[in-house]
């Protein structure tokens, strides 16, 4: 298959997209609803309420260290459902792929969405592909649904938090992007670079069963960074949140980049990270939780809700003072100089 | 970090800020000329904590706000044409002209890329053959060489679709037009440390003597802009007026010889139009006529155009220092990071992206 490449036929519902149906989606992705090849899945109804959720994925370059767009589509969704308590039970895949992208490539992202799905335990249910001329995309789109089951009982929003919550991360900044940020830029660094992309169901899952008082609010700090997502539940629950410099975990190298290129950690994607925020005097026992799992050992408490102005989220320095961090505008930039 | 964190640490920089206030007996106007170091004092929180007395003025060193408006209308102009290409540093992304920016360019099909060095520029020249690759040059001292480097490899490796568009501006010139402002009342200089690395420290020296200022190269960290200040103050405090350099881990006194060298082998003074400043004399660089063959002025016969500038729009007087960004009535209100009207606010180094983002 190696030699061969997608053809705007393969996008036209007509034989070669059959093929392509039969001869690599259902290879990796094979499970009994998705093997139906309906028009749509017919799912199992739950008894609780659901979440849904869809998000779309353009990463360039598509393959990059510690992921690729495939295990983004897939770990992505489920974040979003996991965000607000669920468990997420099922993914639809939407593929738009532009002619001439060689099969080679469409296998590996396919392989690499069956792994990440398989892994999760959270099957892709339905699918849909087309194919745009050359040019018209570029290479590969993705975009995935998900559907989660909501526990019983369980409210997770950023309007449930309160003055005195603490802010937990529940690992370092910043790897995803600077990692995407510096393949872009061609620049290699000493010490490793690696996305952080992983599925947090798990996590939240036990944090949900042991704290389901006084987990508030979950969130995936993605694009925009932490910076961005604090101003959102600043903003959303009318409090102020500060942070301590100090406290933010951040790889050396990742920081070394961020030197470099003029980029600031709490403005950068995560794509395997979530902010917890949770009741003061509950932080650290969530945190002791937290470290005694693989997506939250470099948990660390980053800052506290207070009263302050209502949406604004500050950071004290250390060397005493303090500034506003105010949420991301346009896409971060490299600095002149 | 090896040369990072221990400029960054607290337990170093505390007993640093208890000094400086000891250092303000009276008061005084510093000027940051660079635009690093005016981020680099938001970022640390170091204006939160400045001592009674001790003002800081944000100078015109932020190389994407000086640039002028005639300068944008003509980048974006050249982006447009059919087979160019433009490369560029990021923060002249957004910058806007008068109608609109290279960001709009960019949406419309016009080919623009974001580089990191004018390396990367020749080298989009060479994979690409069939266009002709501008390199949009915008910066001071510290990036010039980078560009002299550039022009003397596309010479060396004969290569034809590659060219710059030079608006490079040096800090002389500038720097004594302000100090002959009788309104502005300044009493030290907060030296630019990666400029000085280039030119050297001593070339602050005729400014400390003739306009009788206290000059202080620094570094970037909060345990150098603090040293940098406590220096600054004692200067004013007893009147001894000199250049001190605080950030020797990168600058000598004498500079960088070899890429001044390279940077007079390719470029020669010109005049220059500065946003906010208008034309300085011999503030700018050119290409010279040997290296004629790489200076998209002369290949593509660019006349600039004239243009307002932004009604309201106090970026002039802010890159002054005569006024501060929350005077202007556009700040916050019409002019924000997501929607910038002065390029103050469009560089992340700009004084109003510095203020609206870090402000307390």
């Amino acid at each position: 298959m190696s030699q061969k490449s997608i053809l705007l036929d393969h996008g036209s519902g007509g034989l070669a997209s059959q093929e392509l149906i039969g001869d690599l989606f259902l290879k990796y992705l094979d499970n009994p609803i998705l093997n139906d090849l309906e028009d749509s899945a017919i799912l199992d109804n739950s008894q609780g309420k659901l979440a849904f959720t869809t998000d779309s994925y353009v990463v360039d370059p598509i393959f990059f260290p510690g992921g690729d767009i495939g295990k983004l589509a897939v770990h992505g969704t489920i974040n979003d459902l996991a965000m607000r308590g669920a468990v997420p039970k099922y993914l639809s895949l939407g593929l738009i792929l532009e002619e001439g992208l060689d099969f080679e490539t469409l296998e590996k992202v396919i392989i690499s969405i069956a792994d990440a799905s398989k892994e999760a335990g959270v099957p892709i249910v339905t699918g849909d592909t087309k194919v745009v001329p050359k040019g018209k995309g570029d290479k590969i789109f993705i975009n995935t649904a998900g559907i989660g089951f909501l526990p019983e009982g369980i409210s997770i929003s950023s309007k449930n938090a309160r003055a005195g919550d603490k802010v937990i991360i529940s690992g370092t900044l910043g790897d995803h992007g600077i990692t995407i940020m510096t393949r872009r830029a061609g620049i290699t660094m000493e010490g490793k670079l690696e996305s952080d992309t992983m599925p947090l169901h798990t996590l939240v899952a036990k944090l949900v069963a042991n704290f389901p008082e006084d987990l508030k609010t979950l969130r995936d700090p993605t694009r925009g960074g932490v910076a961005t997502s604090l101003n959102e539940i600043a903003a959303n629950s009318g409090l102020a949140i500060e942070l301590e410099e100090e406290s933010l975990p951040i790889r050396p190298q990742v920081r070394a980049a961020c030197e470099i290129l003029g980029l600031e950690p709490l403005y950068l994607a995560n794509e395997g990270k979530c902010l917890v925020i949770v009741s003061g005097d509950k932080a650290k026992a969530v945190l002791e939780l937290m470290h005694s799992t693989k997506e939250g050992k470099e948990a660390t408490i980053i800052g506290t809700l207070t009263d302050g102005k209502s949406g604004r989220v500050t950071i004290n320095t250390p060397v005493g003072g303090a500034r506003v961090v105010t949420p991301l505008h346009g896409e971060p930039l490299p600095r002149i100089c | 970090m090896k040369h990072l964190d221990e400029f960054r640490d607290a337990s170093l920089a505390k007993p640093l800020v208890a000094k400086l206030e000891k250092a303000v007996t009276k008061p005084l106007r510093v000027m940051e000329i660079c635009g690093s170091h005016t981020m680099a004092i938001f970022r640390n929180g170091i204006r939160s904590i400045l001592p009674e007395g001790l003002q800081l003025i944000s100078g015109p060193g932020c190389p994407v706000c000086v640039t002028s408006a005639p300068h944008m209308d003509a980048f974006i102009a050249m982006a447009d044409m059919p087979g160019i290409r433009v490369a560029i540093f990021g923060d002249l992304f957004r910058v806007p002209g008068t109608k609109g920016s290279l960001s709009n360019a960019s949406s419309r099909g016009a080919k623009v890329d974001v580089v990191y060095s004018p390396m990367d520029a020749l080298q989009i020249a060479k994979n690409n053959p069939s266009e002709h690759v501008v390199f949009l040059g915008v910066g001071f001292e510290t990036t010039t060489p980078g560009i002299a480097a550039t022009i003397l490899a596309a010479k060396n490796d004969n290569v034809k679709n590659f060219s710059v568009f030079s608006t490079q501006k040096t800090m002389g010139p500038p720097m004594k037009a302000l100090l002959s402002d009788p309104d502005l009342k300044i009493d030290g200089l907060l030296c630019p440390g990666h400029v000085s690395s280039i030119i050297g420290a001593k070339f602050w020296e005729p400014l400390a003597a003739d306009y009788k200022l206290a000059c202080v190269v620094a570094g970037f960290e909060t345990a150098d802009l603090l040293n940098a200040l406590i220096l600054l103050a004692r200067q004013v405090a007893t009147e001894d007026f000199k250049v001190e350099n605080t950030y020797t881990r990168a600058v000598s006194y004498e500079g960088n010889a070899r890429a001044m060298k390279m940077v007079d082998e390719i470029f020669e003074p010109a005049d220059m139009n500065w946003r906010g400043l208008g034309v300085i004399p011999n503030s700018g660089l050119k290409i010279r006529e040997k290296y004629a063959d790489f200076d998209a002025e002369v290949k593509f016969d660019i006349t600039l155009p004239e243009v307002d500038e932004a009604k309201g729009c106090m970026c002039g007087q802010i890159l002054k220092g005569l006024n501060i960004p929350p005077e202007c009535p556009l700040f916050a209100k019409r002019c924000t990071p997501a929607n910038p009207i002065g390029p103050c606010m469009v560089s992340s180094e700009g004084t109003c992206a510095a203020y609206h983002k870090y402000g307390l």
